[in-house]
């Protein structure tokens, strides 16, 4: 569990990036937290395993205040994969990117060659096991970075902006992947600007803007609330578009599953159809 | 990172940062010079404060402190290596001659940074890359040096996040003896180096892709040219550099420790 409670953050050049922050993040809840650029959501999830540590205010995680305790200690807890794979890369081989955490945290040598075939098969990179990570293209050495955290199972997992640069089907996996984590009751907390990956999630959604956590909601009903997503500079995802635009039809306005949207459509069709 | 920190340009404005960076750069010169030829204390003590005026004159006082706070954990280095060493060399006995040139080593180093550091913090990217160019040395040259000067705090910035990184992955800088702790700088550097030689390759395609280098002659907007404070300065680097000399040529220089001694 992580609790925030009224976090201030500055950073040493004077740029107040929190202000004021608080949340609780329950154990096995699954978090997207959205908003425009620059409105302090990689500096609150870098408070999450202590690598930032809050001006004013306190983080705990699983009620130890993240000031108490070394961010090596908290990151076998909190696995956190940062928006740009090239500030990580640096080993020659997939599989030693890989098993360079799992040495930090002392695995042992069998287990740590089980977890690296787990973790390449999971995002589709056993081809490149013996392959030098910077000959990898743009989305997959982000696959590369994602799986180098995931390789050692956090309880709580955070994605900086996971579905950069993946192509569709990647992304699916992605989603499947995380489906599959939420199933298992662990933590995750993505932060993204893609509405649309959200909205086929469906998480709790938190919006930030200008520091603060302006709102805190399931995602069917803030993605389909136009004033507080215009507010937090996201736009609602094609489905809800679709549906505020329909009401007049007399239809839901909070619809974001394509399969939900599909029953509810067909229902009227049938109707005029009589 | 703090080092970088105290190189790193603000723009303000006071008679020191209007000087002609070409005169900077050779007042800065003379006092390298004057301080590799002395290794007394004394004249390197006055090397040190000759400067500070400088610094209070030019308003930066905040930030020099801050770069001779991140000159310290090196100058401390410093001192111990040259004092360990000379205390080996001695017999295993502290002099005061010993204490005094670990001392002299350290302030030398001391006064390259504190000269340096007065040079970049008054001095901007752009007026340096004029002083550049008003010299002759080829446009190409003259861009890969202040393109390079600009992107020092970006580094910084970036070590910092990759630091954090490797962190999150469970990396501890400080675990482990003398040369587990250096290789576990490994992962922070490679990143880092990989990124700036990518980050420079992607800089020259984009700028080819929007014409660089089009016109063959470049003419600029602000043109440096010398004024009274440039000839004041002038005049005091060359003093500076030539009664180093004089002094290194025909005096011997009393040790500090003699000196107090013959005061009291
Ligand atoms: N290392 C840093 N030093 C100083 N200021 C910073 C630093 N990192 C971020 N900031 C500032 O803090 C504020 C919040 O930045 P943050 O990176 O948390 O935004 P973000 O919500 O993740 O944005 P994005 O969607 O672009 O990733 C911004 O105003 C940014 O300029
Ligand atoms: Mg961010």
């Amino acid at each position: 569990m992580i609790e925030v409670k009224d976090v201030y953050f500055t950073y040493p050049n004077g740029v107040d990036a929190l202000k004021g922050v608080s949340l609780t993040i329950k154990n096995g809840e699954f978090v997207a937290i959205m908003g425009e650029n620059g409105a302090g959501k990689t500096t609150l999830v870098k408070h999450f395993n202590g690598l930032l540590k809050p001006t004013n205010g306190s983080v705990l995680v699983d009620g130890v205040d993240t000031r108490k305790v070394s961010v090596a200690t908290l990151a076998r807890k909190v696995g956190l994969v940062f928006q740009n794979p090239d500030h990580q890369l640096f080993s020659e081989t997939v599989e030693e990117e890989i098993a360079f955490a799992l040495k930090n945290f002392g695995f042992r040598e069998k287990v740590i060659k089980k977890r690296i075939t787990w973790a390449l098969n999971l995002l589709g990179l056993a081809q490149y096991r013996k392959t030098s990570p910077f000959m990898l293209s743009g989305g997959e050495r982000k696959r590369v970075a994602l799986v180098s955290v995931l390789a050692w199972n956090p309880k709580i997992l955070i994605l900086d902006e996971p579905t950069i640069g993946q192509d569709y089907q990647q992304k699916e996996n992605l989603r499947q992947f995380i489906m599959q984590m939420k199933a298992q009751k662990r933590t995750i907390i993505i932060v993204t600007h893609d509405v649309e990956f959200v909205a086929e999630c469906n998480p709790r959604v938190l919006l930030m803007r200008e520091g603060r956590i302006v709102t805190d909601g399931d995602a069917q009903t803030v993605l389909t609330n136009p004033e507080i997503l215009t507010h937090a500079s996201v736009v609602p995802p094609q489905i809800a578009q679709i549906f505020i635009r329909l009401s007049d039809l007399g239809l839901p306005k909070n619809v974001i599953d394509v399969y939900e949207a599909r029953e509810i459509l067909f229902n009227i069709l049938e109707e005029h159809a009589k | 990172m703090s080092v970088f920190e105290g190189l790193r340009f603000r723009r303000v404005y006071s008679p020191i940062h209007n000087l002609d960076p070409r005169i900077k750069f050779v007042y800065v010169c003379a006092i390298f010079v004057a301080a590799i030829i002395f290794w007394e204390l004394l004249p390197l003590i006055i090397l040190f404060l000759i400067q500070i005026p400088f610094v209070l004159l030019a308003g930066v006082k905040r930030e020099w402190l801050r770069s001779m706070r991140g000159a310290a954990f090196l100058a401390t280095v410093i001192f111990l290596t040259n004092f360990i060493f000379s205390f080996i060399g001695a017999g295993y006995i502290v002099t005061t001659k010993n204490v005094e040139n670990a001392v002299a080593m350290t302030l030398r180093f001391i006064v390259l940074v504190e000269s340096f550091s007065v040079f970049f913090l008054t001095t901007s990217p752009d007026h340096l890359g004029l002083a550049l160019e008003q010299t002759h040395i080829p446009y190409e040259f003259c861009f890969a040096f202040t393109t390079a000067v600009r992107f020092v705090p970006v580094l910084a910035e970036e070590a910092q996040t990759i630091m954090d990184a490797q962190k999150a992955r469970g990396l501890e800088l400080e675990r482990g003896n003398f040369l587990k702790r250096i290789r576990n700088y490994i992962p922070i550097l490679i990143p880092l180096i990989v990124g700036s030689i990518r980050r420079s390759l992607e800089l020259a395609e984009a700028m080819e892709s929007r014409a660089w280098g089009a016109t063959k002659n470049r003419t600029n907007l602000y043109v440096l040219k010398m004024h009274r404070g440039d000839f004041v300065l002038i005049v005091i680097a060359v003093g500076i550099l030539a009664t180093a000399i004089y002094i290194r040529l025909f005096f011997g220089i009393p040790s500090l420790n003699e000196l107090l001694g013959s005061l009291f």
